[in-house]
């Protein structure tokens, strides 16, 4: 037990709690806790944008599943924090946000640099704090930490006044002890363990299924449950779909891994869910962007549905089982129950459904035309050149858009925690500062920023933070001069009429900019350049890297289910729509 | 109008944490996820740590499960019982200003007939106080309704489990 005021109470909270970097930037209000920082064993990573502090803790979460950490001051810091929390609400990310306050006294006074931030986070957030005393700042810390990580992860926010944490104020000072410091939480249980019973029920319905799909989502990899889902395929021979959230929870290069499915999904995973009579949803919600029109989802498909948040069940889509437990444990107890059932010896046999799958997988690839003589870069030819030089283990983070759809697509993820992204809220400019956060807590690993000039232009600022405090992180700015995306949605629904989306690829002066900012900067404009260039940034360890790729602005991201269009609706590259139309005659006949 | 023998209405006694800010988090879930309250009331229990906060919702707006699940992830939420008409008993407080003119003998009958109370009187208004069940109270405003009811006030209905019945927890 030692004597302390509440500012160093917060951070030697923090090391206690295993923090080792914290995003921040300072500000009237938190000033008291940025002085103990000097002497703390925890990393600060000073940002340039409160933004880039949240989605930085964000990418770090992401990587190395342990919590992110941000701080920031009062009223206009923390409304910059707003983004970043609803971000990782809405994708389940661990995180734990710092915010200054005015003090106790001014709250409610219009004071300078004020906001109700509780009030404005309260629904962007799994819960939020704001303390009163400096005694109780160990066991809010302490509670912040343990609802953050524990059931469905989400990102809670302690609010803490000025005067709290003011080394002058007497009230301040206080015994500190973060052992005995007492978490209170007596409506706070979160449930973990399946049901078994629920589970045998889950096993029959897998055993009696002949045309069955894992549904795989962003909850399995929460649940570091990547290896119980291998097992589970092993055993019972079902073909995976990962969805945007979960890519790299079952190898792509696998076999039985059919691929993202969902509005920009290829063909096979989302026909395979259409078709399916047996969803196995694991941690995966039934997002308006994998269902498409709910009254033509999945029309005979019988539903498993594992999730550790039990309001997710029949929130969209009735289960048949529900079961509220982490991924993992349900995942290893239906390989359990399966194997008590007989399998691998007794299981159903799944070739006729493998065989459709693959005939689709065949006459259905992701595909693209290489760029003509004098043509720009093709977007997917950049990826798939991208990963192809990359380092087996690299960590991906991309920002909202075609060049997301693209990277999703194009990339192999063959490991568990190498794709980062804004799934949930979709958030432009969430790849750099995600990227610094990942790089940050995986500092041995390869981090590929992938992202396009809108984004780009978001939150470049972080890559000063990444230059300053050497986090040598790598960009692939696909520069097509346009926002991609919404051009592809004029183009396809407005008649090509095409309101406010010329960027332009000349200004900023991409180059410039990244080397202004301290990166190492490249511009490539033909095929030839591309391996060559890639090459020489993957070479670079000291300092952050930008290429700027300038791309072709034709391009659209292939397949799409129309938005408030069934699956069925599904509209595949153009080259591929004879196959498709044949096939759909032959069902119909 | 409440009407406990309304479908599309029922009773959620929810257990909180006695804390700043908890009843602001509750109204904020059902605006947010668009569910409608018909009522709430909400006091202190005998337990300081905790309060009570009895909301009437419309299961129109969204599935009650929904609501209860969604109601529950709130960490200050301690407890959720659903109180049936059947298994609980409940009651509802209403203050009522009519104007008495006219009928004053006709509305003190029906002040007589429901045991409700005069709380104040001039020359041409009554204010009048029940309490009771909600439906009775629901009767008594219709029929103040004919002479006309300058103000009212109603309190949202409380309710507790019936003794020997043990309560429906459907969340804890």
């Amino acid at each position: 037990m030692t004597r302390m005021d509440g500012a160093q109470a917060l951070i030697k909270s923090l090391e206690a709690e295993g923090v080792e970097v914290v995003f921040g930037y300072p500000g009237g209000a938190i000033l008291p806790v940025y002085d103990p920082i000097i002497e703390s064993s925890v990393r600060h990573v000073l940002v340039r944008h409160e933004q880039g502090a949240g989605h930085m803790a964000e990418g770090y979460a992401h990587a190395t599943g342990r919590p992110g950490v941000c701080m920031v001051t009062s009223g206009p810091a923390a409304t910059n924090v707003v983004t970043p929390l609803a971000d990782a609400m809405l994708d389940s990310v661990p995180m734990v946000c710092i915010t200054g306050q005015v003090a106790l006294a001014a709250i409610g006074t219009d004071a300078f640099q004020e906001c109700d931030t509780t009030g404005i986070t309260r629904s962007v957030t799994k819960h939020n704090f704001l303390v009163t005393r400096a005694e109780d700042i160990p066991g809010t810390i302490k509670a912040a930490f343990y609802i953050a990580t524990s059931g469905r992860p989400g990102p809670v926010l302690v609010d803490i006044p000025k005067d709290i944490v003011d080394k002058n104020n007497p009230d301040a000072w206080f015994d500190f002890d973060y052992e005995t410091a007492h978490i209170d939480l007596p409506g706070y249980s979160p449930s973990v363990e399946p049901d078994l019973t629920l589970v045998d029920e889950a096993a029959q319905l897998i055993s009696q299924a002949s045309q069955p799909v894992l549904y795989v989502g962003g909850g399995v990899l929460k649940a570091r449950g990547a290896e119980a889902l291998m097992q589970l395929v092993e055993l019972t021979g079902i073909p995976v779909v990962t969805t945007l959230m979960a890519r790299g929870a079952f190898p792509d290069e696998h076999e039985l891994c059919l691929g993202m499915p969902g509005m920009h999904g290829n063909y096979t995973a989302v026909n395979a869910m259409q078709k399916s009579d047996l969803l196995i949803a694991l941690g995966s919600r039934f997002d308006d962007r994998i269902t498409g029109k709910l009254g033509g989802f999945a029309p005979d498909a019988k539903v498993i549905h594992v999730d550790i948040d039990p309001a997710e069940h029949d929130k969209v889509r009735k289960a048949d089982v529900a079961i509220a437990s982490d991924c993992r444990l349900a995942t290893e107890a239906l390989v359990t129950s399966l194997k008590a059932a007989g399998y691998p010896d007794d299981r159903p046999d799944l070739q006729a459904w493998r065989s459709k799958l693959s005939g689709w997988q065949e006459t259905f690839p992701l595909t693209y035309e290489q760029s003509t003589d004098g043509e720009l870069l093709k977007p997917q030819y950049v990826i798939e050149r991208l990963r192809d030089l990359a380092p087996k283990d690299t960590i991906v983070t991309s920002g909202v858009g075609q060049h997301q759809m693209f990277a999703s697509q194009y990339w192999e993820f063959n490991h568990p925690y190498t794709w980062i992204n804004s799934g949930g809220l979709g958030t432009m400019g969430f790849s750099i500062p995600a990227a610094v956060g990942a790089k940050a807590g995986m500092p041995d690993r390869t981090v590929w920023s992938i992202d396009g000039d809108g984004c780009f232009q978001m939150t470049a600022q972080e890559l000063v933070t990444a230059a300053m405090e050497k986090i040598p992180i790598k960009v692939a700015l696909l520069n097509n001069a346009y926002l991609g995306m919404v051009k592809q949605w004029q183009d396809m629904f407005y008649e090509e009429r095409l309101s406010e989306v010329h960027l332009s690829h000349d200004m900023p002066d991409y180059v410039k900019w990244a080397e202004a900012m301290g990166c190492v900067a490249f511009r490539v404009e033909s095929p030839e350049e591309v391996d060559a260039v890639i090459a020489k940034a993957n070479e670079i360890n000291d300092r952050p890297v930008v290429i700027e790729f300038r791309c072709v602005n034709s391009e659209k991201v292939f397949p799409m289910v129309p938005a408030g269009g069934s699956n069925d609706d599904l509209i595949v590259d153009p080259s591929q729509r004879d196959a498709q139309a044949r096939i759909q005659e032959s069902s119909a006949s | 109008m409440t009407r406990p023998g309304d479908l599309s209405h029922h009773t959620l006694s929810v257990l909180v944490e006695n804390k700043a800010g908890v009843l602001a988090r509750v109204a904020d879930l059902f605006a947010r996820r668009g569910y409608n309250i018909v009522s709430l009331a909400v006091a202190p229990t005998n337990d300081e740590r905790f309060s009570r906060i009895t909301i009437v919702v419309d299961v129109e707006s969204a599935p009650l499960e929904q609501i209860v699940k969604q109601l529950f992830k709130l960490i200050n939420v301690v407890e959720i019982q659903e109180l049936s008409p059947e298994a609980s008993v409940e009651r509802e407080l209403m203050i009522a200003t009519v104007r008495s003119a006219r009928d004053r003998s006709q509305i003190l009958e029906l002040v007589g007939i429901f045991e409700a109370r005069i709380l104040a009187v001039s020359a041409e208004r009554l204010t009048v106080s029940l309490e009771g069940r909600p439906d009775k109270i629901d009767d008594f405003e219709i029929l103040l309704r004919d002479y006309g009811i300058d103000d009212v006030q109603r309190t949202g209905r409380i309710a507790l489990p019936k003794i020997g019945k043990p309560p429906v927890i459907i969340s804890s």
